[in-house]
């Protein structure tokens, strides 16, 4: 899986960084940091959450064929 | 090729023949004069303010361009002429974007900081519920009113600044809220009423805060544990030793923290508990998830971060129905070009979370209060995210939003837990007031409550 995030709609609330510290880092001037664009699978339903609870909803997975 | 097309000019709305156009109309019922916008003209049309065209947009598509635009397109700070009196000179409206999300990580708003907050919250409810009898009645206008002062003081100022405040605060800042009449758009110093009061009220609270500084100035120093953020704004030197900001300054900087949440959790408030008095199956149901969140004696600042999916629903409904901002503005720095047609620089562009909230496309049964709408797998807040805008969207959307639902989450584990309450008024008789830009309950706007449990007992 792929995490993108929609630069116009994120505002650097953080919880993302909450709920998959793995993946998302915000940093000090608020803007959100991707570690990690391409996640392992044991991290999916973290990152499902992120993209679920985010304020915004900036967040989203994208599928690779495989 | 097209260049005729691109040139097109968004529909006129009818009407507005009037000196300044819409204007008055505007003032008396501007979700009526919206929805018309979009019943002749469509997704984007046009009505005259004053001296400018207000492009009106909605539905998903021409919102979407609206809230993604960038500054440098739609500018949100010349677009509310209505504020400058009220924030003061030198006290900017809205920061960029930018600035707003260093704001946003070094502010009260923090996540870190909500467990907090909403104890803060579950304090003030409970201190303002400690002085109601056993039964009585409140307006709820006013009761919702002041609560939101403290609760807006005492998180994002202070606790030690909230509890120099009373009622006073709360009065004055009402005024400064009710003169945001529109014909500000033809002159923000125009002789009407409501612009004389919202003056004197900023005098007053001048002077209310001028009275806390000078107590301050001539006690202790703070301690590390209760400065708040006036002792910081007060310890601020210029390099002759001056205060950095006037009495003034001060206030005007409080009075824009505190505004954006105020008047609209006040509100959302209000009508959450009106629209649940009016469906008692709903309030039912969101009192058998609170009773159970709440069963083994949890702390409100724990459980109002977390999921009450009920109460929520409920909380989104009310917002959707009675968005505390039915009008956001921008003006148009650069040419655009929406669905088709022209919106030339200079003119505002406007978008409506009256009008959009209720598209019926994409909310069966728009006009009814149906809180399931919020539950999966309808979700319609997810699934319409430029048209569900009671928050606004995109890179202007309400940063307070997440606080603002905690907030309503802690103030409903208080009151709905301990207090049983029922409408006082014909419920057809609770309705907004459009006759200012600051949407708020018209007055009467009676409930009365009870102690629960204290009947069967």
């Amino acid at each position: 899986m792929k995490v993108i995030v929609d630069r116009d709609l994120c505002q650097g609330h953080g919880v993302c960084e909450s709920e998959a510290p793995a993946v998302f880092a915000v940093n000090k001037k608020g803007i959100l940091e991707i570690l990690d664009e391409t996640p392992a699978h044991d991290l999916r339903a973290q990152v499902e959450a992120a993209v679920s609870f985010c304020p915004t909803h900036a967040l989203r997975i994208e599928d690779e064929e495989d | 090729m097209s260049v005729d097309v691109a040139r097109r000019e968004p529909p006129r709305v009818s009407g507005g023949e009037a000196e300044h156009g819409h204007l008055d109309e505007l003032r008396h019922d501007p979700i009526g004069l919206m929805a018309r916008v979009r019943a002749e003209c469509g997704d984007v049309g046009q009505f005259r303010l004053a001296d400018r065209d207000v492009v009106l947009l909605t539905g998903a598509e021409a919102n979407e361009l609206f809230f993604r635009a960038p500054e440098e397109v739609l500018d949100q700070a010349e677009a509310y002429p209505f504020m400058t009196p009220i924030f003061g000179p030198g006290v900017v409206f809205d920061a960029p974007p930018e600035r707003r999300r260093e704001m946003l990580h070094n502010q009260a708003l923090r996540d870190k900081f909500m467990r907090g907050h909403a104890a803060t919250i579950a304090d003030e409810v409970g201190a303002m519920v400690g002085a109601w009898q056993e039964a009585g009645s409140i307006d709820l206008l006013d009761w919702f009113a002041e609560l939101t002062i403290y609760t807006s003081s005492a998180c994002l100022i202070g606790g030690k600044f909230r509890r120099e405040l009373d009622r006073r605060f709360a009065t004055l800042y009402h005024d400064l809220e009710q003169g945001t009449d529109a014909i500000a758009y033809v002159d923000p110093y125009a002789p009407v009423e409501s612009f004389r009061r919202r003056d004197a009220a900023r005098v007053g609270l001048v002077d209310l805060v001028q009275q806390i500084m000078d107590r301050r100035a001539g006690g202790p120093a703070p301690t590390d544990e209760d400065r708040d953020l006036l002792d910081v704004l007060m310890s601020i030197r210029d390099e002759d030793g001056t205060p950095r900001f006037s009495t003034d300054m001060v206030t005007g900087m409080f009075i824009s923290m505190m505004f954006a949440g105020h008047h609209t959790t006040s509100g959302t408030a209000a009508w959450t508990l009106i629209e649940l008095l009016r469906h008692p199956d709903e309030l039912a149901a969101v009192r058998a998830e609170l009773d159970e969140l709440y069963a083994h004696g949890e702390e409100v600042s724990y459980q109002a971060l977390r999921s009450m999916p009920r109460l929520e629903a409920a909380i989104k409904e009310a917002l959707r129905l009675h968005p505390p901002l039915i009008l956001v503005l921008r003006v148009v720095k650069e040419d655009m070009e929406v669905e088709g047609y022209h919106v030339a620089a200079g003119k505002l562009v406007g978008a409506s979370p009256a009008v959009s909230n209720r598209i019926p496309e994409d909310f069966p049964d728009a006009d009814a209060f149906v809180p399931e709408r919020y539950l999966e797998p309808r979700a319609e807040d997810r699934a319409n995210p430029w048209t569900w805008i009671p928050f606004g969207a995109g890179r202007h959307r309400c940063v307070g939003a997440p606080f603002a639902m905690m907030q309503l989450k802690a103030i409903f584990s208080v009151l709905l837990r301990h207090w049983d309450f029922e409408l006082a008024q014909p419920s057809d008789t609770y309705r907004n007031d459009h006759s200012k830009m600051v949407v708020q309950l018209a007055q009467p706007c009676v409930a009365n409550y009870r102690r629960r449990g204290a009947v069967s007992a």
